[in-house]
């Protein structure tokens, strides 16, 4: 069990400037010979569900490998917002149920995710996006979940950066505003649920790239062949984000789902100016500005499906230029950095948890570009999934079976793509 | 920025095409749901070589397959 964080502990770190800091979770160099469940990916969803295994449903011996270093896929690479103001009832309840975790997370991880609940605000720029979002609001009342619009002058008062000059491009004719969004720190978050999750005893393999999937004679999962030896267990929970096909091949299952790259960037780092975060689905863009002070921009993703982790330079022009002209103060700010992830975008734009065709073999992913926001509440039903065997109630409509059955959650137009 | 090979006009800047997601999906002739499932949804989405549409729809209109590494994301000869 590592130490407690506490004012205490910290106060006595500062005394040898914060050099005697033992290691927080525990990575042990191959994985034990057999598990009761295996997590494949150890991006933020794949902890959170290794920890919640742990903690609330009392599976103990659970291994989560990972093929690189923990949090260093999307979990690393998203731009942090986290909302719950989606349109369909279930995507509404699964997210908030998210949300709700989000505002007790450092307190139940003893670990600062640094969540930030600064307000989402997302910008109407015609009368389609105004009635969209009027409606967004209405249904989210009926869910219990905040929403409220904005008119110009109110969305200015909110954000100041914000121009509401008549003559641009992408004119603000209003805004939604959900207040208990905002943002978190999501290095935090996979090290904080990693501190977790090993303290509870679950074994965190990294560079342990999974390569076979085993099965017995009916079809059953018997467990996973790695790089670093073979794993039984009879339950395995896929959660590998862009890489779930190519995981899910190893069993010869087809999956519904595209990788693509999606992009987001850095400024300079520059003194707080950003109050708030604020996205617009119409034109693909979203910022806020990081505690260091760098603006963290969100672009869209690109046409054609990649693993390349790179995406084009038009897809970053189109995000800036509208950055620039909603944002006019922005415009002499350099750029510091950009990079791209792959994430799963399914059909629908609404994830994928629960089982698969094949026994014992469990999948959580499709979270396409909108994931980070979702990782407690994500990890918490696919743990409850793994340890029953059944969906838990708020994953069931989430089940791969839609795309036969067609009770889709249809996202995609909805939310005009933007997560 | 990818640069296309256009077999009709060589190649141009990825911005005048529309790529048109993976080839040889062929649709059922069938009223089956397995089928229809797998038509609509499902896609072999590989790491390495992706067989997919693309048209020019900004220049001579037209649809065409090629090969691409969905790593190196260089176009290659078919397999």
């Amino acid at each position: 069990m590592p130490q407690r964080f506490s004012f205490l502990s910290l106060a006595r770190g500062a005394l040898d400037g914060h050099r005697s800091w033992p290691e927080q979770w525990r990575s042990p160099d191959r994985p034990d010979a057999d598990y009761d469940v295996v997590i494949v990916g150890g991006g933020g969803h794949g902890l959170a569900t290794a920890y919640y295994l742990a903690a609330e449903f009392g599976v103990r011996r659970v291994a989560v490998v990972e093929k690189g270093w923990i949090g260093g896929g999307n979990t690393g690479r998203n731009t942090t917002i986290v909302r719950s103001n989606y349109l369909y009832p279930e995507s509404a309840a699964l997210y908030d149920h998210a949300l709700k975790r989000w505002e007790h997370l450092s307190t139940a991880l003893n670990y600062n995710v640094m969540f930030s609940p600064r307000g989402v605000l997302m910008l109407a720029h015609s009368v389609h996006d105004e009635q969209v979002f009027r409606r967004h609001i209405c249904a989210n009342r009926l869910a219990g979940i905040d929403n409220e619009w904005l008119t110009p002058a109110q969305a200015k008062a909110f954000c100041p950066p914000l121009t509401l000059a008549p003559d641009v491009r992408y004119p603000v004719t209003g805004a939604a505003l959900q207040r208990r969004g905002g943002t978190a720190r999501h290095d935090a978050v996979a090290w904080g649920f990693a501190r977790a999750a090993s303290a509870r005893g679950v074994d965190i393999v990294q560079n342990c790239e999974v390569t076979g999937i085993d099965r017995d004679a009916g079809g059953a999962v018997t467990g996973v062949q790695t790089s670093k030896g073979p794993v039984r267990a009879p339950r395995i929970g896929v959660v590998a984000a862009g890489h779930t096909s190519v995981v899910m091949a190893m069993a010869g299952l087809r999956m519904p789902l595209e990788s693509y790259p999606l992009q987001a960037l850095v400024s300079e780092p520059v003194k707080p100016v950003f109050p708030c975060v604020a996205m617009s689905n119409a034109v693909h863009a979203y910022v806020s500005q990081s505690d260091k002070g760098e603006l963290v921009i969100g672009a869209g993703t690109d046409q054609y499906i990649s693993y390349s982790q790179a995406g084009s330079l038009q897809i970053l022009t189109q995000t800036l230029e509208a950055i620039c002209e909603l944002f006019p103060t922005f415009r002499r700010l350099r750029m510091l950095r950009a990079w791209g992830g792959i994430v799963d975008v399914t059909p629908d734009r609404s994830p994928i948890i629960g089982g698969t065709p094949v026994p014992g073999l469990f999948v959580n992913c499709g979270w396409g570009t909108g994931g980070f926001k979702a990782t407690p509440g994500s990890g918490h039903v696919f743990a409850a999934t793994l340890a029953r065997g059944e969906p838990h109630r708020l994953a069931e409509p989430f089940s791969l079976d839609r795309f036969s059955t067609g009770r889709l959650i249809d996202e995609a137009a909805a939310s005009a793509v933007a997560h | 920025m990818l640069l296309i090979p256009c077999p009709h006009c060589g190649d141009r800047p990825e911005i005048e095409f529309r790529n048109c997601g993976e080839a040889g999906i062929v649709r059922p002739t069938a009223a089956d749901d397995a089928a229809w499932t797998a038509f609509l949804y499902l896609r072999s989405n590989p790491r390495g070589l992706h067989a997919e549409r693309w048209r020019h729809v900004h220049g001579c209109g037209r649809f065409f397959t090629l090969h691409r590494h969905t790593v190196s994301d260089r176009f290659e000869s078919a397999p």
